[in-house]
């Protein structure tokens, strides 16, 4: 207990490094939950391998084709500036993220890696299609999202890999994130929403957060509302309200949420449904 | 790594102030003995376990118990401090990982005065009953204040919506805070003109 | 002494700083301790340190209802630096203790009763070790079925050898068979809600040398926490020693012994000071919650809406132990038809034991729950009356020389009308705005509404509420006062009383009335203790303004008196010929004056006096009797907009009339109103302990919602000051009111919004949602 050790690496190959010099060291990266876990007795790290000065997984990069994030990214960086303007619903997304204190620690790679139902980045993630990156001490590989992100909790990312980066590819159309809770700030998701509309490639992605173990994608709830769309109007994509309601009660179908202290089955179902469409109506709104 | 392209960016934090590289920076430290830069000073810990947060440190090694311990998980902002000029939860920093970097308490900013006026304004409108809340408020307003000075209503509410009182309801503190702004916006007006 | 942990910082042997008090009672005066608290410097009891202190931990049941087998503590002391165990085979003197019966055990010993009851407590030299030994303690439970419904434990077999059934009340006033040709009936729940106080349940133990302990901690009534602390370790009263350390909060939530009984043990145990702070998931299991109820009511009207008769049928859950249940119960029936002019009533109430988490005082102690229920019932007879709401309850509204449902006559202010009117002139905010930030919709930051979906919607509410305690309770307090000449010119008033400061400016009052009755401005307020002052009662029931107010003006009065007479003496005159004004002795046929200041450099004057209240009475067979001292009102009305479809609120604006008396620090006043009314919107959407089989579910502020800078609305407030006959000052308490009727309101605002009945409090989105009908999407 008293002799454990910190490595502070500043590059990746420095973190991974550490991790395999020390079996049983644990990433530390913005904090916001392993600091939970470690304040309230339910996690004893025999050593701590901490993430905050590598500067390189802080830094992202925006181009026409991709948004590639630094798995250090921040909330508070998500939110603003070209990141924001590029991905406005994963902006959206960290807006709703705790408080701004918790914003200006908490990581994207965090937020992977924690994997919880209700990670507010992972709905947006998992609509586009995300890729995660890992490095570990045999290289790099990259993996969809749905690989990485396995279960409650539970990763595929093995004990000596850092996750380095995100990537998602850019689609131009109008994005929108929704998320339901008992207050107006500082929230665990009830249930969420995130919905991007392509008017490239005439598509219409939906992906659902808390209300199943991993993030899900809405399919025929997608498939139904692409062929409804009218792609061809000038200006906006339109689709008609009933269309649109079915949209949304094809994605509370796609939920299958639990009761818990929070909420229950039932409600969760039901606000999927309506946040979903409005979501949806958002889009066709506003579609550029 | 994230190649270059039309943006290439990093985040705020990193840009502002990161943990300083350099002669100091090892690549391992023990856990139990290391030294803090805070309120501008060098601070030794001793005998430390490593699983302690900056906030128990600061409280119980270190001899500033002005960030207070509501809830040890995040969820009151009782405990803000600023790191490397970031306001964080000092209860969700491993005490170790603040090594490097610039730890400032609401007893450093006292100390500097920079505070001095949210202080008095805190008081004076009534926005201070137990207390508990009231360093968490008064860094975050700090914070707040230097980085949007003329933040409007539902800004500043979003601003503190981390910070938890249970004493005031809020509208006292949301009054000295405006109280802040309009004196401050006052002496800037005076000194430019 | 200790200190804040440190150089340099306050410690709690240091007296609050006077600087110079210009205010008089009703300034809105600056609290003395305000600054220190900005800067941090101000010590709390979990700021509390002293050399050579070990730490202190609490094992806890993991089960609800269990017998225990057998507690093997010797896993946990070969922990390397844990320094003691102790468990209820080690308590030295009573092994229970309790606010009004000794009910409870210091720890379980055979039977645990409650998800996170104590079972032992350790000492070692770092928290981490401490927790370590208490997880290694072995204990071999035997899990038992709970009881966990309070309508099956009236019936079941008692779980605690003082039965199921804490109290069983009746109140039959009038003519219990009257009838009206107007009814209305309705079941109402609230639940359970936490005083979730920020600074966390905490102390420091020190063993002294006589035998004794020292205990600094945060509480709300120092002499009542010495008694049973002394009783459970076997000491004399005065070799337990109590200071009060700085109170983060409180609510209610400490005025029953959480910690104080482990922590003196640990320390005269180990033979070293000890420091205990419970994280806050602990605290959600170390304190008593308020009770949750469950409520029938029928109204009776005539047909031109004048109220013929109350019933009502009222079960609170007090969970395992008794607490202050009794007294709950007893408010919940004595104000469950709420204020207004009710001929006759039946209301019978329950506090019942089950093997839920134990509840006790919160601010509002039972007239909460009530409100809920009878201002539910007030909009439903308004209702079938096709009468306007506020129209309802200005006609019924009780008047002095009233009676009350238990018979007493109301002979001081009763400004029910005047803070009715007061809450309803408020001008009601502007409608919503179409292009209003998502933020400011329902929903806040998850942008889930789009103001298409939202619908506005306007409640009342108004309540009643007791000041201090009750039923022929001889509630008093103790102040010390002392006047020097000091040492630079100027007369300096010492100000002992053992008052609990938890937030509320009693000190802030204190140097305010002092400086009015003596003319003083420098007022010191010594540290809190049980040492040098006797008992000043509990910062409680919205009692210390009239209580320790009361005291201490008398005890200014006592030494004005004696400054009159060393004057008469040095003038050798009559005392009769002398009056005090401003600062001085005035000789009237002459008038000559001599200055406090002068008075006092022969020798200091010092003075301990005792208030006490007229005497109240208990309640006989029917409920009937002179059981309070004085009533407060407040009306609250709501502006809420709803997203029925997501069952999300936003509150926009509370306003409200509030009785106060006088107020005597307006700025106080309003900071305890728009801190009430954040409590009191809390419990109406989104403050809970969701306890589900005995077991706790969200002991954190994670899942523990309490109101942030986006929840709270907007607060217009308005103090109506009609001065209380009896009480000093002419001021009431103001703590209380505002946590009353305010989510009472709110819950009347959602109906209006939405049309649903919403019978419960807090509002859950799915109680709105699934109820709401299926929006036509064409």
């Amino acid at each position: 207990m008293r002799a454990a050790r910190v490595a502070l690496p500043t590059t990746v190959d420095e973190a991974v490094e550490a991790l395999t010099a020390t079996p049983g060291a644990q990433l530390l990266a913005g904090g916001t939950d392993f600091c939970v876990e470690v304040n309230f007795g339910l996690r004893r790290p025999p050593a701590v391998v901490a993430l905050r000065r590598v500067l390189e997984l802080r830094r992202h990069a925006v181009t026409p084709e991709r948004v590639i994030l630094g798995a250090g990214t921040t909330y508070a960086d998500m939110g603003g500036g070209a990141l924001a303007d590029a991905l406005p619903a994963l902006a959206a997304a960290a807006r709703t993220v705790g408080s701004p204190q918790i914003r200006n620690a908490g990581t994207l790679g965090g937020n992977v890696a924690t994997a919880s139902p209700a990670g507010d980045t992972l709905p947006l993630l998992c609509a586009m299609d995300a890729r995660v990156t890992l490095r570990g001490p045999a290289g790099e590989r990259t993996l969809p999202l749905g690989d990485v992100v396995t279960g409650v909790k539970r990763t595929a990312i093995a004990p000596d890999e850092v996750v380095v980066a995100v990537e998602l590819d850019r689609r131009p159309g109008p994005q929108q994130f929704l998320k339901v809770g008992t207050r107006n700030a500082m929230v665990i998701a009830i249930a969420s929403v995130a919905v991007a509309v392509d008017i490239e490639a005439h598509r219409v992605r939906a992906a659902l957060g808390s209300v199943a173990p991993v993030p899900v994608r809405a399919t025929a709830a997608e498939e139904h509302i692409a062929d409804a769309i009218d792609w061809r109007a000038p200006g906006l994509p339109t689709a008609p309200a009933s269309a649109v309601a079915r949209f949304g009660e094809l994605a509370a179908q796609a939920a299958s949420p639990i009761t818990d202290h929070r909420s229950t089955e039932a409600y969760r179902r039901r606000a999927v449904e309506v946040i979903a469409r409005r979501a949806l109506e958002r889009c066709l709104s506003r579609a550029a | 790594m994230p190649p270059d392209g039309d943006h290439v960016g990093a985040g705020p934090a990193a840009e502002r102030g990161a943990p300083a590289a350099g002669a100091e920076a090892e690549a391992y430290v023990q856990a139990d003995r290391y030294e803090l830069h805070v309120n501008g000073s060098r601070m030794a810990v001793e005998d430390a376990w490593l699983g302690e947060s900056l906030l128990f440190v600061l409280r119980e090694r270190l001899g500033l118990p002005g960030s207070k311990n509501a809830c040890e998980q995040g969820e009151c902002g009782s405990c803000s401090i600023l790191l490397d000029g970031v306001v964080v939860c000092s209860c969700l920093v491993l005490a170790v990982d603040a090594i490097g970097s610039a730890v400032e308490t609401v007893e450093g900013l006292s100390a500097t005065a920079e505070v001095a006026d949210i202080q008095a304004a805190l008081v004076d409108a009534g926005g201070v009953q137990c207390g508990f809340c009231t360093p968490g408020f008064v860094v975050a307003v700090h914070d707040l204040l230097r980085r949007s000075p003329d933040a409007g209503e539902m800004e500043v509410r979003e601003a503190l919506s981390g910070n938890l009182c249970r004493c005031t309801g809020y509208g006292r503190i949301l009054e000295a805070v405006r109280s802040v702004q309009r004196s401050r916006a006052r002496a800037a007006g005076a000194g430019g003109s | 002494m200790p200190a804040a942990s440190g150089a340099g910082t306050t410690g709690i042997a240091e007296r609050v700083a006077g600087g110079r008090v210009s205010d008089r009672v009703g300034d809105s005066a600056t609290r003395p301790d305000g600054a220190q608290k900005t800067r941090g410097e101000f010590a709390f009891s979990s700021d509390l340190w002293m050399d050579a202190m070990l730490w202190g931990k609490t094992l806890r049941s993991p089960h609800v209802a269990a017998r225990i087998l057998s507690i093997d503590t010797e896993p946990a002391l070969a922990v390397p630096g844990v320094r003691a165990v102790v468990t209820a085979a080690d308590v030295p003197g009573r092994p229970t203790f309790g606010l009004e019966v000794a009910d409870q055990p210091v720890f379980a010993s055979d039977t645990v009763r409650y998800h996170g009851e104590p079972i032992a407590a350790v000492a070692a030299d770092h928290p981490e070790a401490a927790r370590t030994a208490a997880e290694a303690i072995v204990v071999r439970y035997e899990p038992v079925d709970p009881l966990v419904d309070p309508e099956v434990a009236l019936g079941a077999a008692p779980i605690h050898p003082d039965g199921n059934v804490f109290r069983h009340l009746v109140i039959r006033h009038g003519d219990t068979s009257a009838t009206g040709d107007v009814v209305v009936e309705g079941d109402y729940e609230v639940g359970m809600q936490d005083q979730a106080f920020l600074g966390p349940e905490s102390g420091l133990a020190v063993p002294s040398e006589d035998g004794g302990v020292d205990l600094y901690v945060a509480t709300q009534w120092l002499h009542a926490d010495r008694d049973q602390i002394a009783a459970s370790l076997g000491l004399p009263p005065d070799r337990v020693r109590l200071y009060l350390a700085g109170v983060g909060g409180a609510f209610g939530g400490r005025e029953d012994v959480s910690l104080q009984i482990h922590l003196c043990m640990l320390a005269m145990r180990t033979g070293r000071p000890v420091k205990m702070v419970y994280a806050r998931d602990e605290s959600f299991f170390g304190h008593v919650h308020r009770h949750p109820a469950r409520m029938w009511y029928r109204h009776h009207a005539t047909r031109d809406g004048d109220l013929v008769k109350v019933e009502a049928r009222i079960v609170i859950d007090g969970g395992a132990y008794l607490s202050s249940s009794n007294a709950v119960i007893s408010n919940a029936a004595c104000f469950a038809a709420g204020p207004y002019r009710v001929p006759n009533a039946s209301i019978e109430g329950y506090a019942v034991r089950t093997n839920n988490p134990p509840c006790g005082a919160m601010r509002g102690f039972g007239a909460v729950q009530a409100c809920y229920g009878h201002e539910a019932q007030m909009d439903k007879l308004a209702a079938a009356l096709s009468m306007d709401p506020v129209e309802l309850r200005v006609r019924n509204a009780l008047e002095r020389y009233d009676r009350l449902v238990t018979g007493q006559l109301l002979t001081g202010a009763v400004p029910v009308r005047e803070v009715i009117r007061a809450a309803a002139a408020h001008p009601l905010p502007p409608p919503p705005d179409p292009a209003a930030p998502m933020m400011a919709l329902p929903g806040g930051a998850g942008a889930t509404a789009d103001p298409v979906h939202v619908r506005r919607g306007v409640g009342f509410a108004v309540s009643m509420k007791n000041v201090a305690y009750s039923e022929g309770f001889d509630d008093f307090s103790t102040a010390r006062l002392r006047l020097d000449a000091g040492v630079d010119g100027e007369a300096v008033a010492t100000v002992t009383i053992a008052t609990a400061e938890v937030g509320q400016g009693f000190v802030t009052l204190a140097q305010q009335i002092v400086h009015e009755e003596l003319g003083v401005s420098r007022v010191v307020l010594a540290p809190a203790n049980t040492v040098d002052v006797g008992s000043a009662g509990s910062s409680s029931a919205s009692r210390q303004t009239w209580m320790s107010g009361g005291a201490l003006q008398l005890a200014c009065a006592t030494l004005r008196a004696e400054l009159v007479v060393r004057a008469a003496e040095l003038w050798e005159c009559a005392a009769a010929q002398c009056a005090f004004d401003a600062g001085a002795v005035v000789h009237q046929p002459t008038g000559g004056r001599l200055s406090t200041l002068e008075l006092l450099a022969p020798a200091p004057l010092e003075t301990e006096q005792e208030y006490h209240h007229r005497p109240t009475k208990a309640l006989d067979a029917d409920g009937q009797g002179d059981a309070h001292v004085s009533f407060m009102f407040a009306a609250h009305r709501a502006v809420v907009d709803v997203d029925p479809e997501l069952g999300l609120v936003r509150m926009v604006q509370v306003a409200t009339g509030q009785d106060v008396g006088r107020a005597l620090n307006p700025v106080q006043v309003a900071g305890q109103i728009e801190g009430g009314i954040a409590q009191g919107v809390g419990l109406a959407v989104m403050e809970e302990i969701v306890v589900s089989g005995g077991r706790v579910r969200n002991p954190s502020f994670t899942d523990y919602l309490l109101p942030t800078t986006l929840d709270m609305p907007d607060v217009v407030a308005t103090v109506v000051e009609e001065p209380e006959p009896d009480a000093p000052y002419g001021a009431k308490g103001v703590g209380e009111p505002p946590t009353i009727s305010s989510g009472p309101a709110v819950l009347a605002a959602i109906r209006a919004a939405t049309g649903l009945p919403v019978t419960r409090a807090p509002v859950r989105p799915e109680d709105l949602a699934l109820a709401w009908p299926e929006v036509d999407t064409a």
